[in-house]
C-alpha cells in the first residue's frame, strides 16, 4: 500500500520535473516578452530528437546530449530573431498564432527530416532498477531529478548574481526602463528564448531514454508545461518549479489510483479550476489596472 | 511589465450598397458553383468550406468583434456532433430532436463555462479555453461505450418527416444555404446596436459598463451563440459524413477555426469566408506531402500575422482605400 | 441630487478616501479639487461603480446606490468621462458615441439579427443624435472618421459627447482639461458652462484652477482621501487650509 504510494510519488516527482523545465521556459520567455510560447514543446522534441539522431549516427552520448541541447538553442534563438520579434506589437491572439505556427514548422520539419517513428536514446547509467523502500526507481529519473534541480539552482544564481541575468529580469519588469539603464533589449528577448529553448531540450534529452521520442511528442508535453507555469503563475520561476512538480504528482496519483485513461485530462481539469478560483496560479502575484 | 495597450483593430463602416453586392456575389457564387464541380468529391470539398466559414464566422463574432479568445471551439463542434450521433444512434431520436437536444445541451455547457472563465483576459482566458476543448476531446475519446471511442461511430442520414438527406449535392445547397444565412444574420448583428455593444466591449469595457452595457451578461452571451452554431454545425456535419471520431473536436480542430478567424481577419465576415477557403483548400494540395503540409500551414501562420497583422481582408481594403482615397481618414501616426 | 455620507475606500493598507461627505444639489457645477493622489479620481471611481466602498453610503435621489454596478448607474442617469481615456479604438468616432446611448435603444441581440422593425430607423435617429453631439461639443470635423484618427484633444470631447449621448441627469468630469492646452482648455471652460446653462447637473475633478474657479458653483477640496474644505469658489480661493495644501504651509509665510 504505502510501497505503491511511494513508487506513484516517485513517478509523479520525476514526470514534474520534466513539466518544471518546460514551464521554467514558458515563464521564462513569457517574462521577457510578454510571449506565451507554444512551441516550446517542440523545443523539447527537438532537444530529444537531435541527441538521439546523433548518438544513432555514432557520436558519443554525453556529447550528442550536449549537442542537442545547443541544437535546440540554436533553433530558439532563430525563432525569436525570425518570427517573434518582428511580430512584437500584435495583439495577443496574432502572437499565439506565430508560435503556434512555429510549432507546426517545427513539427513539420521533424516529420520530413527524421520521419514519424519512436526515437530513443541509452540510459545514460544502466537500465536497472534501484529498489528504494518497497518501490522502484530507474536510474535515468534521477538523471532526471538530479539534473533538474541543478537546473533551478544554476538560473537562481544567474538571475541572482550575473549581469546578463539581472538584465533579463529587469526586462521582464519593465522593458521601457531596462532599455533607458542601458540593457540591450533584443539581445535579452533573444537570449530567454534560447535559454527556455535549452533547458527544455535537457528536459528532453533526459527522458528520451524512458518514453522515447517522436516528432509530435512535443505538443502535450507543451500543453502540460504550460499548464504547470499557469498552475504556479505565469512568469514565477518558483511557480515553475512548484506548478512543474505538482502537476506531475496528481498526474501520477490519478494514473494510479483512479484511471490511466483520464490521466492526461487532469492538467487541463487542474488549470481549469486554479483559472477559476485564482487565475493568477497559487504562487503568482495579483494584477492590477489604472482606470 | 509596462505592455503598451493593444489597440483593437480599427473597422470601417460598410455601406448599405457594399453589403447587398457582397451578399449578392456570395449567392451567386454558391448558387453558380455546383456548374463547375466535377464530381461528388469537389463536392464535399466545398461543403467543408462552407462548415468551416459559418464556424469561421461564428468564431470571429466571439474573438475578431468582441476580442474575447477561444481556443477550444471545436469542442462544441464535437459536442453537437457526437449529441446528435449518440442521441439517434443509442436512443433512436428523431435528427431534427436530437439536434436541438445537442444544440441545447451544448449551449447550456457553453454558459457555465462562460460565466466563470470571460473575466479572465488574454492568455488566461486562452488557456481556459484550451483546456476546455482538451478536456472535451478526451471524455469523447475515453467514453467508449457512448462514443466509440478513437475510433469513432457511425451516425445515420438526417430524416426529417420521413424524407432522408443524402448525397453531396443535396447537403450542399443545405450548407450553402446556412451560409449566405449566417453572413446575414451576422452583419445584421454588427449593425445593430447589440453588435455595437459587443465590439464596444473589444474596445474598452470600462467605457460599455458606463455606458449601461452588461459587460458579463454580453460576453456569455456571444460565447454561447458562437459555441450553438459550432454545435449546430457539428450535428448536420455528422449526419452528412456518417461517421465522426474524437479528432473533429482536438486542438488542431480548434487551431484551424482560429486560424481562419486571425489568417481572414479579425471583425471581418468576408475574412472569415476566405479564411475557410484557405484553410479547406490547402490540405487537398497538400495531400499526401506528410510533413510539408505541417510545415506550409505554420509558414503561412506566420508570415500572415507579420505582415498582415490585421488579417487579410482587412490589410488589403486598407490598401484599396489608401491607393483610391489617398490618406485620407485613415492615418495614424 | 448626490449626497456622499462617510465614504471611505482603502486599499490594502492605503486609505485613499477617508470618511468624505458631501451634497451635490441638482443643476449645480461642482468641482473636486486637491493635489495628486488625494483621491480625487477615487472618489469618482467610487460614485460611478467602478470601485467598491469600503464603508459610507452615497444616496443618488434618494436611492442607496454604494457598490452598484456602473452599468446599472447607467440606468439611473448617471454619466461620466475618464481621465486615461476610455475610447474604442476598434470603432468610428460616430460609433463610440452611439455606444453611449445604448440604452436608448433595443439592444437585443436577436432583435438585431433578425432587424426587428423600427430597430434601423431608431439606429439612423440616433446616428443623427450622435452627429448633432459631436458638432455641440466641438469635435464635430471628425463626424465620419475613425476613432483610432482622432488627436487626443478630440478624443476627450469625444468621450463628452458618448457621455452626454444617454441624455444624462448628472455628468462626471474626470479631469476633462488634462493635456490640452490654453485653446482647448478654454473650449472645455466654454463647453461645461454651456452644459451647465441647459440644466445639467456636472461634477468635475480637474487640476486647472482657472477652470475650475470660472465655471464651479461649489468646490469640495481634498487631500489625504480627507476632505479639507468645501464651498463657493471665493471662500475656497481665500481658504487657508487649501493654500497650505497646494503650496505647502511655508508659503503662508511669504
Amino acid at each position: 500500500m504505502l510501497s505503491e504510494l511511494l513508487q506513484f510519488i516517485l513517478s509523479g516527482v520525476t514526470l514534474g520535473a520534466m513539466y518544471m523545465l518546460s514551464a521554467l521556459g514558458f515563464s521564462m520567455i513569457y517574462n521577457a516578452s510578454g510571449v506565451i510560447n507554444f512551441a516550446q514543446g517542440e523545443f523539447i522534441m527537438v532537444g530529444g530528437m537531435a541527441a538521439s539522431f546523433l548518438s544513432a549516427a555514432g557520436m558519443p552520448l554525453p556529447l550528442a546530449c550536449v549537442a542537442g541541447v545547443m541544437i535546440a538553442g540554436l533553433v530558439g534563438g532563430l525563432v525569436e530573431r525570425w518570427a517573434v520579434a518582428p511580430a512584437r506589437d500584435a495583439e495577443v491572439a496574432s502572437v499565439i498564432i506565430i508560435t503556434i505556427g512555429v510549432s507546426m514548422i517545427l513539427r513539420g520539419l521533424t516529420e520530413i527530416l527524421l520521419g514519424k517513428g519512436n526515437h530513443g536514446l541509452p540510459h545514460f547509467s544502466g537500465e536497472a532498477p534501484i529498489k528504494f523502500l518497497g518501490a522502484t526507481i530507474l536510474p535515468q529519473s534521477l538523471w532526471v531529478l538530479a539534473v533538474g534541480a541543478l537546473i533551478v539552482l544554476g538560473l537562481n544564481l544567474f538571475f541572482g548574481r550575473t549581469r546578463i541575468g539581472k538584465g533579463v529580469l529587469a526586462t521582464s519588469y519593465d522593458r521601457l526602463a531596462a532599455q533607458l539603464v542601458g540593457v540591450d533589449v533584443r539581445r535579452v528577448l533573444t537570449l530567454s528564448f534560447v535559454l527556455s529553448a535549452g533547458i527544455g531540450a535537457v528536459g528532453g534529452v533526459l527522458i528520451t531514454p524512458m518514453s522515447t521520442v517522436a516528432y509530435d511528442t512535443g505538443m502535450m508535453l507543451g500543453l502540460k508545461g504550460f499548464v504547470a507555469a499557469t498552475l504556479g503563475g505565469l512568469g514565477s520561476g518558483p511557480g515553475a518549479v512548484f506548478g512543474g512538480l505538482f502537476l506531475g504528482l496528481i498526474e501520477a496519483l490519478t494514473a494510479g489510483y483512479i484511471s490511466s485513461a483520464y490521466k492526461d485530462a487532469v492538467p487541463f481539469v487542474l488549470v481549469f479550476i486554479v483559472l477559476v478560483l485564482r487565475p493568477q496560479g497559487l504562487l503568482g502575484a495579483k494584477p492590477t489596472d489604472r482606470i | 511589465m509596462t505592455h503598451l495597450p493593444d489597440a483593437p483593430t480599427p473597422r470601417r463602416e460598410r455601406s448599405y450598397t457594399g453589403r447587398l453586392v457582397g451578399l449578392a456575389a456570395l449567392t451567386a457564387i454558391v448558387a453558380l458553383l455546383p456548374l463547375f464541380l466535377p464530381n461528388a468529391f469537389y463536392f464535399d470539398v466545398a461543403i467543408r468550406i462552407a462548415i468551416l466559414a459559418v464556424n469561421g464566422v461564428a468564431l470571429n463574432l466571439l474573438m475578431g468583434y468582441t476580442g474575447q479568445i477561444s481556443l477550444g471551439h471545436a469542442g462544441f463542434f464535437g459536442l453537437g456532433a457526437y449529441g446528435s450521433a449518440v442521441l439517434t444512434t443509442h436512443f433512436g431520436w428523431s435528427s431534427l430532436l436530437a439536434l436541438l437536444a445537442a444544440a441545447a445541451l451544448t449551449a447550456v455547457i457553453a454558459w457555465g463555462v462562460a460565466r466563470v472563465i470571460l473575466r479572465l483576459r488574454g492568455h488566461y482566458l486562452a488557456m481556459a479555453t484550451l483546456g476546455l476543448g482538451i478536456i472535451i476531446s478526451i471524455v469523447l475519446t475515453n467514453e467508449t461505450a457512448w462514443t466509440g471511442g478513437p475510433d469513432g461511430m457511425p451516425v445515420d442520414g438526417f430524416s426529417l418527416f420521413g424524407f432522408t438527406l443524402s448525397g453531396e449535392r443535396r447537403w450542399y445547397w443545405v450548407f450553402g444555404g446556412l451560409l449566405i444565412g449566417t453572413v446575414i444574420l451576422a452583419q445584421n448583428l454588427i449593425d445593430s446596436p447589440a453588435g455595437r455593444a459587443l465590439q464596444a466591449l473589444h474596445g474598452s469595457e470600462t467605457a460599455a459598463s458606463v455606458a449601461g452595457i452588461d459587460v458579463g451578461r454580453r460576453k456569455i452571451a456571444v460565447f454561447v451563440l458562437s459555441a450553438t452554431v459550432a454545435a449546430i454545425l457539428g450535428s448536420l456535419s455528422a449526419h452528412y459524413s456518417g461517421y465522426i471520431n474524437p479528432g473533429i473536436a482536438g486542438f488542431m480542430q480548434s487551431v484551424e477555426l482560429v486560424i481562419i478567424v486571425v489568417l481572414g481577419g479579425m471583425a471581418s465576415i468576408y475574412g472569415s469566408l476566405l479564411g475557410a477557403v484557405v484553410m479547406g483548400v490547402l490540405p487537398q494540395i497538400l495531400a499526401g506531402y506528410e510533413g510539408w503540409d505541417s510545415v506550409l500551414f505554420g509558414v503561412i501562420m506566420v508570415v500572415t500575422m507579420i505582415f498582415l497583422p490585421r488579417g487579410v481582408v482587412p490589410s488589403l481594403t486598407t490598401r484599396l482605400r489608401a491607393v483610391r482615397f489617398g490618406r485620407k481618414g485613415g492615418a495614424t501616426c | 441630487m448626490l449626497t456622499v455620507t462617510n465614504l471611505s475606500k482603502r486599499f490594502g493598507g492605503v486609505h485613499a478616501v477617508q470618511e468624505v461627505s458631501f451634497t451635490i444639489p441638482k443643476g449645480c457645477v461642482y468641482s473636486v479639487i486637491g493635489p495628486n493622489g488625494a483621491g480625487k479620481t477615487t472618489l469618482f471611481n467610487l460614485i460611478s461603480g467602478l470601485y467598491t466602498p469600503t464603508s459610507g453610503a452615497i444616496r443618488f435621489e434618494g436611492q442607496e446606490i454604494g457598490g452598484a454596478a456602473p452599468d446599472t448607474l447607467a440606468k439611473r442617469g448617471m454619466s461620466r468621462t475618464f481621465q486615461n481615456l476610455q475610447i474604442c479604438k476598434n470603432l468610428s468616432a460616430i460609433e463610440n458615441v452611439m455606444v453611449g446611448a445604448h440604452l436608448t435603444l433595443n439592444s437585443n441581440m436577436f432583435a438585431g439579427m433578425f432587424r426587428w422593425p423600427g430597430l434601423s430607423r431608431a439606429d439612423r435617429t440616433c446616428r443623427e443624435r450622435a452627429a448633432a453631439l459631436m458638432e455641440r461639443v466641438g469635435c464635430g470635423a471628425f463626424i465620419k472618421a475613425d476613432a483610432a484618427a482622432m488627436p487626443y484633444g478630440a478624443l476627450k470631447r469625444l468621450e463628452i459627447a458618448r457621455a452626454l449621448a444617454s441624455e444624462p441627469k448628472i455628468l462626471f468630469l474626470d479631469e476633462p482639461a488634462a493635456g490640452l492646452n490654453h485653446t482647448e482648455t478654454h473650449g472645455v471652460q466654454t463647453l461645461v458652462a454651456d452644459l451647465a446653462r441647459s440644466g445639467l447637473t456636472v461634477v468635475v475633478v480637474e487640476h486647472d484652477m482657472k477652470l475650475v474657479m470660472s465655471v464651479s458653483d461649489r468646490i469640495l477640496v481634498l487631500n489625504y482621501g480627507r476632505r479639507l474644505a468645501e464651498g463657493a469658489p471665493a471662500e475656497i480661493r481665500e481658504n487657508p487650509d487649501v493654500i497650505a495644501a497646494y503650496l505647502g504651509a511655508d508659503a503662508e509665510e511669504d
